[in-house]
């Protein structure tokens, strides 16, 4: 059976990963490359890079990592963050990307979706939507959730996935930090309205969590930042509860 | 030495990467010339089966790939176009393997394209999968699948239904999985063709 999917998030801004990891064998917490190499050896089952580097080096610090962590790491990995163009994606696949995750670029030109796919297929490109409810509707955001858009979030992640979206990033900017659990009625609503992979973030902060996501919404994988790197969840004890629970995973 | 075909079609830095921390050695093929220095060949490919197909075409190795007798995986797409045709692009293709490539239907239960990790069941004894485990599970992400056949399916894998895993033809081998992105069992499966 497909396994459900076990996704630590990293933040990297010059080659570094900022946000503090706590990880007790580490020798550089903020080395991306090392922790990556950590997670794959604990079981994680994909690895998601946000690159918030605001340079106008960026291009070129990004193609850096994503090589080095194609070197070394036997799993595969998406690269997010300031994806505008074509010329992006071209560079990042070449060196070693197996998905972009597009996020405001999309919003902004939806087209771009279009053409990413067309240019190397769809399995090849994430859209990350960050959503968060105003007004009683759930609204897609930019700018990390401060700036509201005109697009409800399921029609647009409808639109995304006609454009040629192949897997969906969906994060609950009102879950997000609050380690209280995933936005389990938006996530099931989403999963049940699209053929193509979602992805759940954003909330959680217990195995319980974990548990309940895939049981409630039936996403195809969850992920998570700060309770991996702070070692308050250990992947390989989330994914044995998980098993408990008969939800399928790689172990 | 392992031959890597190049024809334009997807990136190969992951797959290097993977034979670099093996210690396999590669190096690439662009002519038909460049065969003669090899004695075993790998098709990558991700992207578009037929776009693939027309890429391979134009670099004129198409007749001495079908020729080859030393072994040879393709894998994903580089497998797919070992195949008779591709529903993606409604493609003919090198007919190595007289069986079709064909698209998941894809719902709201089993979404396209199949991502993730699902498990591989072994099907006949074939060096290619010593010392991994039935039901070790490797990295896929694909829509269109090589249907199951009793005669060349290797390995199978389920999703919707039952399809090739893995195919087997004389010296011509392919894995619809991605073994550079699939662990160490992955890694175990590329040391093995490199030792077929």
């Amino acid at each position: 059976m497909l396994s459900k999917r076990i996704i630590p998030c990293l933040d990297v801004k010059d080659g570094r990963t900022v946000k503090g990891v706590n990880f007790v064998d580490l020798r550089d917490a903020g080395d991306p490359v090392e922790l990556a190499w950590n997670y794959s050896q604990q079981g994680a089952d994909e690895l998601v890079f946000l690159d918030i580097t605001a340079t106008v080096e960026r291009r070129k610090t990004m193609v850096e990592l994503v090589k080095a962590v194609a070197r070394q790491i036997n799993i595969p990995f998406t690269i997010g963050g300031g994806i505008n163009e074509i010329a992006d994606a071209d560079a990042l696949l070449n060196a070693g990307a197996d998905k972009i995750s597009i996020n405001s670029a999309a919003v902004r030109n939806p087209a771009l979706i279009d053409e990413l796919a067309k240019a190397f297929g769809v399995q090849f490109v994430v859209i990350a939507v960050d959503t968060r409810v105003l007004n009683g509707k759930n609204i897609v955001h930019l700018n990390g959730g401060r700036l509201p858009t005109e697009k409800q979030t399921l029609d647009w992640i409808q639109e995304a996935e006609s454009r040629g979206a192949g897997e969906i990033l969906l994060t609950s900017m009102d879950h997000d930090g609050t380690k209280g659990g995933f936005d389990n009625g938006l996530l099931k609503q989403v999963n049940d309205a699209v053929n193509i992979p979602v992805i759940a973030s954003g909330g959680a902060g217990a195995v319980e969590h974990f548990v309940d996501v895939f049981h409630k919404t039936n996403v195809d994988a969850a992920l998570a930042a700060s309770v991996f790197h702070y070692g308050e969840i250990l992947i390989p004890d989330l994914k044995t509860i998980l098993k408990e629970n008969n939800i399928e995973v790689r172990v | 030495m392992i031959g890597i075909i190049r024809y334009g079609a997807g990136n190969i830095f992951s797959l290097t990467a993977a034979l670099d921390r093996l210690g396999i050695a590669y190096g690439m093929v662009h002519t038909e010339a460049d065969l003669e220095g090899f004695d075993r060949y790998i098709i990558p490919g991700v992207g578009h089966a037929g776009a693939a197909m027309h890429k391979l075409e134009s670099t004129g190795l198409v007749p001495a790939i079908k020729a080859l007798n030393k072994p040879t995986l393709g894998i994903c797409v580089g497998m797919q176009l070992m195949t008779a045709y591709s529903e993606e692009g409604d493609a003919s293709l090198l007919n190595i393997f007289p069986i079709k490539t064909l698209k998941f239907p894809g719902d709201t239960e089993f979404k396209v394209p199949h991502t993730g990790w699902n498990q591989v069941f072994p099907e006949k004894g074939n060096p290619l999968f010593t010392g991994i485990p039935d039901g070790s599970h490797f990295y896929y992400v694909h829509s269109y699948f090589i249907e199951y056949d009793t005669l060349y399916t290797l390995a199978s894998t389920n999703y919707i239904h039952k399809f090739s895993a893995s195919i087997w033809h004389n010296n011509f081998y392919g894995v619809q999985f991605h073994p550079e992105k699939s662990g160490v069992y992955g890694e175990t499966l590329l040391k093995n063709f490199s030792n077929i």
